[in-house]
C-alpha cells in the first residue's frame, strides 16, 4: 500500500498550477463571463500543448498514455483557479471514450456547458457532431459556464464505455470541487487575517475559526476518497468522492461567504466566481442523491 | 500509488481473523468499566497477550511483533470486525506506551511495557483537574522535590480519570517548580496507585457504570526512576501523547467500519426504512472517507511525515461520526431506542459512550481552535 503520488505526479500538478496561476486569474475568469465562448482565449491551446489534453490519449494518437491518477491532480488545479473548460468534458470523459486527443468534447447528463464551442457533444441520448445540432442557450448563474440544451439526432454510443467516462468525468468533477473548495478556504483565511472589527482581525474570533475548521475537515476527509477513486475507477467509490467533495465545496462556499461578510456578497470581489462554479458542479454529473443512491444500491 | 495490501499483509489478516473468530468471548462481556466487567476483560487482555495479539505493533521484546502501521491498522480492521471487547488497557497501550518509546529510559521501557502489554499492570490517565479540563496547563497538583530519598512527594487532586477505580497505575502531569506558570515546570510522573497516600473515589459516569473515578494524593512518595523525560519539561513530553489521543492510534477506522456495518445490519433488521435510507448510506460513506483519510496519513507516517495539528481534524471527524452513527441507529430503533435490554440496548450504551468523544481529549471546540490556528495560520487573538 503506498497511498500518495509520485514526485512526479507532483511535479506535473506544480507546472499545470504555474501556468494557471498566470493564465487562469479572477481577471481572465471575469473576462470569460463577458465574452463570446465564455471560455478564455488561448488557454485551451496551452493547456494541449502541455499534454494535459491529452493525457489519457494512447502516445500513438499524441497522448501521453497516463492515468487518472495522474490526471485527477490536474483537475483538482482547474477547480482552483475555476478554469472556465471543458477540461473534465474532454481530458477525462471524452479523450479515452473517443481514443483520440484532437477533438474538444462537451457533455452533461442534460444542460450542457462550452457544447457550443466543442467538437462533439456527448449526452445520455448519444452522440452529436456540432454542426448537425442545435444548440439552445441557457443562462447559468456561473456566467463562464455557458450551457446549451442540444436538440438532433443522436447517433447511439455504447453504454458501458458511456457508463466508464461518465464515472471518470464524476472523479474528475470531484477533483474540481476539491480545487474550489480550497480556493475559497485559502482566500477566507486570508481576508480574516486581514480584516479588523472590534480593534482585532475577525479570524481571531472563535465563531469565524470554527466556520472554516470546518471546512477544512470537511476537505480533508473528501479528498482522499476522489484519490482512491482515481486510481480505482470504481463507480461506487467515485460516488462516495463526489458526495463528499460537493459536501465539502458547498460547505466551504457558506463559510466564505458569511466570513466575508458583505464584500463577499458583491460580484466585484471575487469570491463569486468560485462559490457560483461550486453550486453548478455540485448539480451537475450527478448530485449527492444520485450518488448516495448508487452507494446504497451497492451495499445496502 | 498501490492500493494493494501485501502477500504478507494479507497472511496476517487472515491470521488475525482466523484467531479472533474462535477466540472473541460469546456472549460479550459485561462493560468493562465496572469492576466485574473491568475483571473479565482483563482475562481477554491476557488470551491476547499469549496469542501476541495485545500490542503488535510493539517491538517483541516488549510482547508485540514489530507489525508496521499497516499491520497494525488490518489487526485493528479485523479486530472491530469480530466484534471483539473494548480495550481496557487502550489508556496505557495507545497514550502512555508511545510516550514510553519516545522519552522513557532503557530501564523504564523494560519495567513498564511488558507488565502493561500482559494486562499485568493496567494504567489510567491522569490530566484533568477540578480547575484544568481544557485548559489543562492549569494544572495545581503539585510535586515536591525530597532530595533526601531521591524522588518527589505529589499532591493533589485528578479528576475524570477513566478507569481509575480499577487501575494499578496512573500517568500525569504535576507542577514540580511552584514559581513556574502555566505549561512550564511541569513534570511527568508514573505513579502506582498503591502507594501510601493515594485515594481513589470511583464516580458514576452518563450510562451509569463507575467508569470515573477522582484520584487524590496526598503526599505520595515518587522514585526518581518514575519521571518520564525530563523534570519540568512534562508539558513537551505531555503533547506527544495528546498527538496519540486525537489521531489514529487511539481510534482506528476499524472501530467505526463496524459501526457503519452493524448499523447497515440493523437498517434491514428494521424494515429498510425508506426515510432513513439516506442517513445509513451518508454514515457509511463517512466511515469509508475516515479509512481512506487514514491511508493517506499512515503513507506518510511510513514515509517519515510526522502528523502535526493535523491530529485534530481526525478527533473532530471521528467523534462526531461517532455520534451520528448511534443517532442514527437509536432513530432506527424508534421507540426501543431507549431499551437497556435484548440484542440492540448495546446501542443506547454505545451512544452514551460516542457523546463522551467529542469531550474527551481537548473538547471539539479547542480542537477547532487549534486547526483554525496550527493548520490554516489564522490569529492566536
Amino acid at each position: 500500500m503506498r497511498f500518495a503520488f509520485t514526485d512526479d505526479q507532483i511535479a506535473f500538478r506544480d507546472a499545470v498550477r504555474e501556468l494557471l496561476e498566470k493564465e487562469c486569474t479572477p481577471a481572465h475568469v471575469r473576462e470569460a463571463w463577458t465574452n463570446a465562448t465564455g471560455r478564455i482565449p488561448g488557454l485551451w491551446e496551452k493547456l494541449t500543448d502541455m499534454g494535459v489534453v491529452g493525457m489519457l490519449a494512447p502516445e500513438a494518437r499524441g497522448g501521453l498514455e497516463l492515468t487518472m491518477v495522474d490526471l485527477v491532480l490536474i483537475l483538482e488545479e482547474t477547480g482552483r483557479c475555476a478554469a472556465p473548460e471543458p477540461i473534465v468534458e474532454t481530458a477525462a470523459f471524452g479523450v479515452p471514450l473517443l481514443e483520440r486527443a484532437d477533438r474538444t468534447v462537451a457533455t452533461a447528463r442534460t444542460l450542457v456547458p462550452w457544447a457550443d464551442t466543442a467538437d462533439v457533444i456527448v449526452t445520455e441520448a448519444g452522440r452529436f457532431e456540432r454542426d448537425a445540432v442545435e444548440l439552445v442557450a441557457r443562462p447559468s448563474v456561473d456566467g463562464a459556464r455557458r450551457l446549451f440544451e442540444v436538440r438532433g439526432t443522436p447517433a447511439p454510443v455504447d453504454g458501458d464505455a458511456i457508463a466508464a467516462a461518465f464515472d471518470r468525468a464524476v472523479v474528475g468533477t470531484a477533483a474540481q470541487q476539491c480545487g474550489l473548495a480550497q480556493r475559497m478556504l485559502d482566500m477566507t483565511v486570508e481576508y480574516t487575517k486581514e480584516r479588523r472589527q472590534f480593534g482585532v482581525p475577525i479570524g481571531s474570533f472563535q465563531a469565524v475559526k470554527h466556520h472554516l475548521a470546518n471546512a477544512r475537515i470537511a476537505l480533508e476527509f473528501a479528498r482522499p476518497l476522489v484519490y482512491r477513486a482515481a486510481a480505482t475507477l470504481d463507480p461506487v467509490h467515485a460516488s462516495m468522492a463526489k458526495y463528499k467533495a460537493d459536501e465539502a465545496a458547498l460547505m466551504t462556499a457558506r463559510a466564505a461567504l458569511q466570513c466575508h461578510g458583505a464584500i463577499g456578497y458583491t460580484t466585484e470581489y471575487d469570491l463569486h466566481l468560485y462559490m457560483k462554479r461550486s453550486w453548478a458542479l455540485a448539480r451537475s454529473m450527478g448530485d449527492g442523491r444520485l450518488h448516495r443512491s448508487r452507494v446504497g444500491a451497492a451495499i445496502l | 500509488m498501490d492500493l494493494s495490501f501485501s502477500p504478507e499483509e494479507n497472511t496476517f489478516r487472515a491470521e488475525c481473523r482466523a484467531w479472533l473468530e474462535v477466540n472473541v468471548p460469546r456472549p460479550a462481556l459485561p462493560s468493562g468499566d465496572t469492576r466485574a466487567g473491568f475483571t473479565a476483560h482483563l482475562e481477554w487482555e491476557r488470551a491476547l497477550f499469549e496469542a501476541r495479539l495485545a500490542v503488535v505493533s510493539w517491538p517483541q521484546e516488549f510482547g508485540g511483533r514489530d507489525a508496521s502501521l499497516w499491520e497494525w491498522l488490518i489487526f485493528e480492521e479485523e479486530y472491530y470486525r469480530a466484534g471483539a471487547p473494548q480495550r481496557v488497557t487502550q489508556n496505557g497501550i495507545f497514550l502512555l506506551a508511545p510516550t514510553i518509546f519516545e522519552f522513557g529510559t532503557p530501564e523504564q521501557q523494560a519495567r513498564v511495557l511488558p507488565k502493561m502489554a500482559s494486562g499485568e499492570q493496567t494504567w489510567c490517565q491522569g490530566w484533568s483537574e477540578p480547575n484544568a479540563g481544557s485548559d489543562l496547563a492549569a494544572i495545581q497538583s503539585r510535586a515536591a522535590r525530597d532530595d533526601a530519598v531521591g524522588g518527589w512527594r505529589l499532591s493533589g487532586q485528578k479528576t475524570w480519570t477513566t478507569r481509575g477505580a480499577f487501575c494499578t497505575h496512573l500517568f500525569g502531569l504535576f507542577r514540580s517548580d511552584p514559581d513556574a506558570e502555566r505549561h512550564h515546570g511541569l513534570t511527568y510522573f508514573l505513579v502506582d496507585l498503591a502507594s501510601a497516600g493515594v485515594t481513589v473515589r470511583g464516580v458514576e459516569r452518563l450510562d451509569g457504570d463507575e467508569g470515573f473515578a477522582e484520584v487524590f494524593l496526598d503526599d505520595v512518595f515518587v522514585a526518581d526512576a518514575d519521571v518520564l523525560g525530563e523534570p519540568n519539561q512534562g508539558w513537551a513530553v505531555a503533547m506527544a501523547t495528546t498527538g496519540s489521543e486525537r489521531g489514529l492510534t487511539l481510534r482506528s477506522p476499524g472501530r467505526f467500519l463496524a459501526t457503519a456495518q452493524r448499523l447497515i445490519d440493523l437498517y434491514h433488521s428494521r424494515g429498510d426504512d425508506p426515510q432513513l435510507r439516506d442517513r445509513v448510506v451518508a454514515a457509511y460513506i463517512d466511515a469509508e472517507a475516515y479509512r481512506w483519510q487514514t491511508f493517506w496519513t499512515v503513507t506518510r507516517a511510513v514515509e517519515g511525515v510526522r502528523a502535526g495539528a493535523e491530529s485534530s481534524m481526525v478527533k473532530v471527524f471521528w467523534s462526531e461520526l461517532d455520534v451520528r452513527l448511534h443517532e442514527l441507529a437509536l432513530d432506527l430503533l424508534g421507540p426501543h431506542a431507549e431499551l437497556l435490554d435484548g440484542d440492540t440496548g448495546a446501542w443506547m450504551k454505545g451512544y452514551e459512550f460516542a457523546l463522551a468523544g467529542p469531550i474527551y481529549a481537548g473538547t471539539n471546540e479547542i480542537q477547532r481552535n487549534v486547526i483554525a490556528e496550527r493548520v490554516l495560520g489564522m490569529p492566536r487573538r
